[in-house]
């Protein structure tokens, strides 16, 4: 499996996401991290050709899909699954859950009623809604945050696909129940070999279940490499300051702290040169007129900053 | 020295599918220059009990019983005008969604001279009073004439919280100020916060879903659950020490950094307040609930000192 994307405008001037390129193997857990407004969901909403790229390619399974027609890719998007992180947002409203899952079906495999149905209830099962009768002829405002997610996992799961984008799906949801939603996710892709890219702004949960991290900061890819590089040796200082900022754990590695100064920019109008040197404490004069290259700093490591320019 | 003391109170909602039980018999007391942190999931009643502190509670909430007594005053007998007094100016709230606080339509200086000159300001000292603590929470002069939507989250929740403590009020009540932001902004308002604390030495309930964000930055925390207090000490002693089985797991359940196993979930969903469990209200989620945890509620026990437990383990 493979993505390209590159150089990507939404509306007129803003460049959600800039220049970037990202590649998820087979089987792998991809983390993109970075704040809202950082370009994090536009990326993962062009990797599933929801969003069309201004320029550059999304590749799926050696697949040049940028340029497809609607009609040639709805067959490839049963293979490709949005979680979004609003469950309530995510199903009709006035649809139950039962019809929910079993349109997908219909659409995508012309299932028959009763096959679907069944499938629907054993999809069910699968995200532990049990019993799936109970659940079935439920409306979403009538199921918990939680239990509603698992729906929405359900049906994305439903079609069997091989990549998922889960965007932020359990930052809505209470601490306790949180892990239990991850659990099944990361079930179901030992389960069926898939490939996830996973959104979020929690790095130390990413910490816990991907297997490369990328670091996004105003539209473009800042830090990228396997976990355990970027979360023990953070080269970049965005970085440092992400993992400097979260409670408790902060203090837990051994980590030069940064602290940054200010808010995220605006992305239809960024800072010239490196995009972080307005609130970068450890700036250059460097920084304020060019832009870092993405600096490939070996075993598989890039980073956006002139730090490491050599 | 207490500066806030609440004594057993009882807040319900009485709503078209039946009567929920928010706050079920809580006290504590609050000292100056204290930050209490109250940590509880979505519908531990920790809203709700932030509310009942201004008497705030809105329809179709009751406050059933009770005490919350500010300054030797029971403010819940206070009538409506000395209320009115009394939010902002000797106890105020700061909100999760600044957006909803400050009003859309109007800038920064003319909604915050309107409150200020409600509060019995007049108009040259309101001015400068805004300049002041405009700077106080670190925004540039030139806020004071922009619209809410020109301003991005971190700023409009700088300007709630320069609101907040304009009139220098002994207690302020923040309900989850940081939930919308983002990591890094998040802790930039928590250091102002922390800085405000220390330099008004006003007293802070931080109201907040987030346990380690409490065990970094409070004095005492209070761990609630389904309306009742599951928990109550002191920062150190209740990281050290952790006894409720609640508490425990929401420690649990935080991610740690790099492990490689996923933490701990609680089995089960929240309980539904309009049929609280009978006994203690967290007995079907509890891996150690016994018999006697389905009918009997467990009282709170002082395990050590000023280190309070409703469990029956440790009864």
């Amino acid at each position: 499996m493979d993505f390209e994307t590159s150089s990507l405008g939404r509306k007129q001037k803003v460049r959600a996401v800039d220049r970037v390129s990202l590649r998820i193997n087979k089987g792998e857990i991809y983390g993109l991290v970075g704040e809202s407004g950082s370009g994090k969901s536009t990326l993962g909403r062009v990797s599933l050709r929801l969003y069309k790229p201004v320029k550059g390619k999304v590749i799926f399974e050696n697949k040049d899909i940028t340029y497809l027609p609607e009609r040639v890719i709805r067959p490839l998007r049963r293979e490709m699954q949005l979680i979004p992180q609003d469950p309530y947002g995510a199903i009709n409203p006035a649809q139950t859950i039962g019809e929910a899952l079993i349109e997908p079906l219909q659409v995508h495999f012309n299932t028959s009623k009763e096959e679907a149905f069944n499938r629907a209830c054993r999809a069910l099962e699968e995200v532990g809604l049990i019993p799936p009768e109970d659940f079935m002829d439920r409306r979403p405002m009538e199921l918990s945050g939680g239990q509603l997610q698992r729906a929405v996992i359900a049906r994305a799961m439903i079609l069997r696909p091989k990549y998922i984008v889960a965007d932020e799906p359990t930052s809505n949801l209470d601490a306790s129940i949180r892990t239990s939603v991850i659990k099944l996710l990361l079930d179901f892709r030992e389960k069926y070999d898939q490939s996830i890219l996973f959104i979020t702004h929690d790095i130390a949960l990413l910490s816990l279940i991907a297997n490369r991290i990328g670091v996004m900061y105003l539209a473009q890819l800042v830090e990228e490499g396997s976990v355990e590089q970027v979360i023990k040796e953070p080269l970049h200082p965005y970085t440092k300051a992400l993992l400097s900022a979260i409670p408790l754990i902060s203090s837990q590695i051994g980590l030069e702290k940064v602290y940054l100064k200010g808010e995220i920019g605006d992305p239809a109008n960024p800072p010239r040169g490196c995009r972080l040197h307005p609130r970068c404490p450890l700036v250059l004069e460097e920084c304020k007129s060019r832009e870092p290259p993405l600096i490939e700093v070996g075993n598989g490591r890039s980073v956006k900053c002139w730090l490491y320019y050599k | 020295m207490e500066v806030l003391t609440v004594n057993d109170l009882w807040v319900k909602y009485y709503t078209i599918s039946g009567i929920v039980s928010a706050v079920s018999g809580v006290s504590f007391k609050l000292r100056k220059s204290e930050m209490l942190a109250i940590v509880g999931e979505s519908g531990s009643g920790k809203s709700t009990l932030g509310l009942a502190l201004l008497n705030m509670v809105p329809k179709p909430g009751r406050i059933e019983r009770g005490e919350v007594i500010l300054d030797g005053v029971n403010i819940l007998k206070s009538s409506p005008r000395e209320i009115m007094k009394i939010r902002g100016s000797r106890i105020s709230m700061v909100f999760q969604d600044p957006f909803t606080t400050l009003d859309p339509l109007r800038k920064i200086v003319d909604q915050f001279e309107e409150f200020l000159i409600e509060h019995g300001v007049d108009k040259t000292r309101a001015r400068s009073i805004i300049k002041e603590y405009l700077e106080a929470v670190g925004l540039p002069e030139r806020v004071m004439y922009s619209y809410p939507h020109q301003l991005s989250g971190g700023q409009k929740q700088r300007v709630s919280i320069a609101m907040a403590i304009a009139l220098n009020p002994q207690v302020v009540v923040a309900d989850e100020p940081t939930t919308a932001l983002d990591v890094i902004v998040q802790k930039q308002i928590m250091d102002l916060v922390d800085s405000i604390k220390e330099k008004y030495k006003s007293s802070i309930v931080l109201i907040t879903h987030d346990l380690a964000l409490a065990l970094e930055r409070a004095d005492t925390v209070m761990v609630m659950y389904g309306g009742n207090i599951m928990e109550y000490a002191g920062k150190t002693e209740l990281y050290g020490n952790m006894k409720h089985p609640y508490t425990r797991g929401l420690f649990e359940a935080l991610p740690r950094i790099l492990q490689k196993t996923l933490p701990k979930s609680l089995p089960g969903n929240p309980p539904d307040l309009r049929y609280p469990p009978p006994g203690c209200v967290f007995h079907p989620r509890c891996e150690f609930a016994m018999e006697k945890c389905k009918s009997e509620k467990p009282p709170l026990i002082e395990v050590s000192k000023d280190h309070i437990v409703a469990c029956h383990l440790y009864g």
